[in-house]
């Protein structure tokens, strides 16, 4: 029996440690809000959160500055919905392509090739940007900017395009065969049967992927502080310049702001904003999934 | 036309935008690496590669950046892959059915959505702050781990799930305990699919840069680091540096540091490719 | 029953599945050294029985059980019960071959390994006895190298019970072993627990009536989560008394 009493003091010794570690991804959450929290509490004595979010200029160093949220938001929503348009329907169709038209011997082909661009660092489609696509905007409408949001919304556009493609094509796929039999059987076309039967099965899956692509939109940092500025502005005119949460972030820290400055407050303020919109949105994503999962299993 | 011929009609239309929604974008990702290969690769060289960063075009290197990168990868390789595996063998292993299960799972999934400037942030005031690190290798290693956490636990604890359960019931029913279970049937069994989630969490870690950006990483670095505490610089921040220059020639060379980024990721990729067909080849006996 | 030395006692034994009673009140005393099948329709259960056997019911969340089942005195549903220990007195063989991925040699001395034995040679001579003792040895002996999946499924089945007798059980649970199995590998199966009953004491569910009656000493037959009727097999096939075991086995129902 001893030895067996030593055993069980290894296995719960190797339990505990296991824990441990599982444990560890909660204390990171809880540091990155204690972080966040501490320094946009302390912003936020300077600043009165009434301007925060109201006011409609960002001027950080100027005098008098002004900390008005909402041309940054601005910015990072502009981009979020500009590639939203390019990404949402193109990886829903290329979603619809890969599960239901192509076999499996394309499909196999080209779903990694697809997958490829979601490996590509994004600091590669920020010189993409700035190198190819500017460029040739600005040969179509000449009045472009060479910072401007609509370079950064295409390139942003590509780069989700592989997460809504992938997860809307497992939604799709999850759709039990029987149902679209049930309409072959009454003699629809696939486009009616596809449109009819297999998207509006799939349709939480799908949405679940177009908000994590949106959230991962409204979270991309390097592409668009290379392509679209650091001029913050309210607009809706994609050929200006702009700037995004992200990007106002990534300034702050190239140059060399002091610790304690409210610049340097500024962006755990900017950082908080940016961590409740995204962790907001993945809750809803995975809450509209986990309820797509009960009708099927 | 008649009603058939319009379904017809429509069923072709949409065929066919659903196939060029699917080209577009293939032809997106060729378009991508064909302009980064004309622009680089007349400036990709042994020199450029044994080099280090210059404020001449010509003379400018990645040698230090490339080194940096690998020093980055090997430590958060460190750090974060048994704390990683860990904590999944507990969640899929050990951990009861409950609540705090649960929400610890959520969690998880949803750091791995995260925006990686807000980890630059944390890392920023918990290491290199906090903890006084300051702009060193470590504080970077440890602030990529935080962000690469999340899709490690996820990928490996989908990879034990994948493990069949008959597996676990024979050890089990042989007397085994429960890490003897884990150790010796289950980790090797699911080892092909950690080893391939691991190396693409690791690959997504090498082409990070704006958590870089955040803990200061931006510096004009002209040597290779020594020991975890010296100063760095990575791939992407040299790639970020160099393309945030007015000069075009260093468009170029930015170009000809992302084939070299390109390449590294490629030989990664290859190498999980590698080792889980040699580790399927092994379990099955072959 | 008086003459026959009892190896498990169990007395008033019930299980649940969260609030689904699946054993009622099971009152069963199964004799040393011979072999005890049990019968009855599907989702009756047996197979919930016998994984009480060994514990290995443990591994699943919502099960709750109630009521004594004595080895050697000892009650192994005692929470302070080291599990561990009891599986290895208490081996068990699956419905469905589960050898693990790695070579035939592995497989046998995976047992052994885990409880400490470290020479090699002792290894190696277990793993030559534990084959030959399940009727696999002059089949695998040549290619013990390689791997456990290469093996067909009678062969599996049996490399399964080798590996189970590498770790000197005393009892040795068989839950449909030939359900998934050719008639040929089938019998060597059977063939093989007459063997071994000489020397373990082995407790096997089975649909087979055939099967039941050919092979085992002892049958209980299990309707509804109770025990309807456990005689001597003879007895029980020849003159059952209850009217439902006597419905099953001429196959009226089930």
């Amino acid at each position: 029996m001893a030895v067996h009493s030593y055993n069980n003091i290894k296995e719960k010794i190797i339990e505990r440690y296991l824990f441990v570690c599982a444990l560890i991804s909660i204390f990171v959450t809880i540091s990155i809000v204690l972080v966040l929290l501490s320094e946009t509490v302390s912003f936020f004595r300077d600043v009165s959160i009434i301007e925060f979010l109201t006011g409609t200029r960002w001027a950080p160093t100027y005098t008098p500055s002004h900390f008005g949220v909402l041309p940054l938001i601005n910015g990072t929503l502009l981009i979020a919905i500009g590639s939203s348009i390019i990404a949402l329907p193109v990886g829903l169709t290329s979603a619809i392509y890969l599960s239901e038209y192509a076999n499996e011997q394309t499909r196999g082909i080209v779903k990694p090739v697809i997958e490829m661009l979601a490996g590509i660092p994004t600091v590669v489609y920020g010189c993409f940007a700035v190198l190819f696509v500017t460029p040739i905007i600005r040969k179509l409408v000449p009045e472009t900017e060479i910072f401007n949001a609509a370079s950064a919304c295409i390139v942003v556009g590509i780069m989700i395009l592989p997460m809504v493609s992938s997860l809307s094509e497992d939604a799709i796929r999850s759709v039990p065969h029987t149902l679209r039999e049930g309409a072959y059987a009454l003699g629809a076309t696939k486009y009616e049967v596809t449109t009819r039967v297999v998207l509006p099965s799939a349709l939480s899956g799908i949405l679940a992927s177009f908000i994590l692509a949106i959230s991962r939109a409204i979270g991309e940092t390097m592409a668009v502080t290379l392509a679209a500025g650091a001029t913050p502005n309210i607009t809706l005119n994609i050929f200006e310049s702009i700037q995004t949460m992200t990007a106002y972030i990534v300034q702050v820290s190239l140059g060399d702001t002091p610790a304690g400055s409210i610049a340097y407050k500024s962006i755990f303020a900017i950082g908080m904003v940016l961590f409740l919109m995204t962790f907001g949105m993945n809750l809803i994503s995975q809450w509209i999934r986990s309820r797509y999962q009960e009708v099927y299993e | 036309m008649n009603l058939q011929e319009k379904r017809r009609r429509k069923d072709q239309l949409f065929a066919v935008i659903c196939l060029a929604s699917t080209i577009t974008g293939i032809l997106l990702l060729a378009l991508l690496l064909c302009d980064i290969f004309v622009k680089g690769f007349s400036w990709l060289s042994w020199d450029f590669i044994c080099s280090y960063p210059s404020r001449f075009p010509e003379r400018a290197g990645i040698k230090s950046a490339f080194w940096g990168s690998i020093w980055l990868i090997l430590l958060t390789a460190a750090i974060a892959l048994p704390m990683g595996v860990s904590a999944a063998i507990y969640l899929e292993e050990y951990a009861p059915r409950s609540r705090l299960t649960k929400i610890i799972e959520i969690n998880i999934f949803n750091l791995a959505g995260v925006p990686s400037v807000v980890y630059g942030i944390l890392g920023l005031a918990l290491f290199v702050r906090g903890l006084s690190l300051g702009k060193s290798l470590i504080a970077g290693a440890l602030t990529l781990s935080l962000l690469v956490l999340p899709i490690i636990i996820i990928s490996t604890k989908e990879a034990l799930s994948a493990v069949p359960n008959s597996l676990r019931e024979a050890s089990y029913g042989l007397g085994a305990s429960r890490w003897q279970t884990i150790r010796y049937q289950i980790l090797p069994s699911a080892m092909p699919w950690i080893l391939t989630g691991s190396i693409l969490a690791l690959s997504r870690a090498i082409g990070e840069t704006a958590p870089l950006i955040m803990i200061g990483a931006l510096t004009f670095v002209a040597f290779t680091p020594q020991t975890p505490l010296d100063p760095f610089t990575a791939m992407p921040i040299q790639i970020f540096n160099w393309i945030s220059r007015p000069q075009p020639e260093f468009a170029n060379i930015a170009s000809a540091a992302i084939i070299v980024l390109l390449l590294v990721l490629l030989t990664m990729n290859a190498a999980a490719i590698i080792l889980r067909r040699k580790y399927q080849k092994k379990l099955q006996g072959q | 029953m008086n003459h026959e030395e009892i190896e498990i006692s169990v007395k008033n034994f019930n299980l649940w599945y969260a609030d689904n009673q699946a054993l009622k009140n099971i009152n069963l005393d199964i004799p040393r050294r011979k072999i005890t099948a049990l019968i009855g329709p599907s989702g009756c259960g047996k197979t919930s029985f016998i994984r009480c056997l060994n514990r290995m019911n443990d591994l699943i969340p919502t099960v709750r059980t109630e009521g004594e089942m004595l080895l050697n005195n000892e009650n192994i549903n005692h929470k302070d019960v080291d599990v561990v220990s009891l599986r290895k007195k208490v081996g068990m063989v699956f419905q469905k071959p589960n050898p693990f991925p790695s070579s035939v040699f592995e497989n046998v001395a995976y047992g052994p390994r885990i409880h400490g034995e470290k020479n090699k040679q002792q290894l190696a001579q277990i793993v030559e006895e534990s084959l030959k003792n399940a009727a696999l040895w002059d089949e695998v002996s040549d290619r013990i190298d390689r791997s456990a999946l290469s093996l067909s499924g009678g062969q599996q089945q049996r490399l399964c019970i080798a590996r189970t007798l590498a770790v000197q059980p005393d009892i040795i649970l068989l839950d449909e072993p030939c359900s998934a199995l050719d008639p040929i590998s089938t019998s060597k199966i059977e063939d093989l627990m007459v063997k071994l009953k000489e020397q373990y004491t082995i407790i096997i569910v089975t649909h087979n009536m055939q099967q039941a009656a050919r092979v085992s000493d002892y049958t209980a037959f299990f309707l509804h989560g109770k025990i309807i009727e456990f005689d001597e097999t003879k007895k029980l096939f020849k003159k059952p008394k209850e009217k439902s075991t006597e419905d099953y086995i001429t196959g009226r129902f089930g």
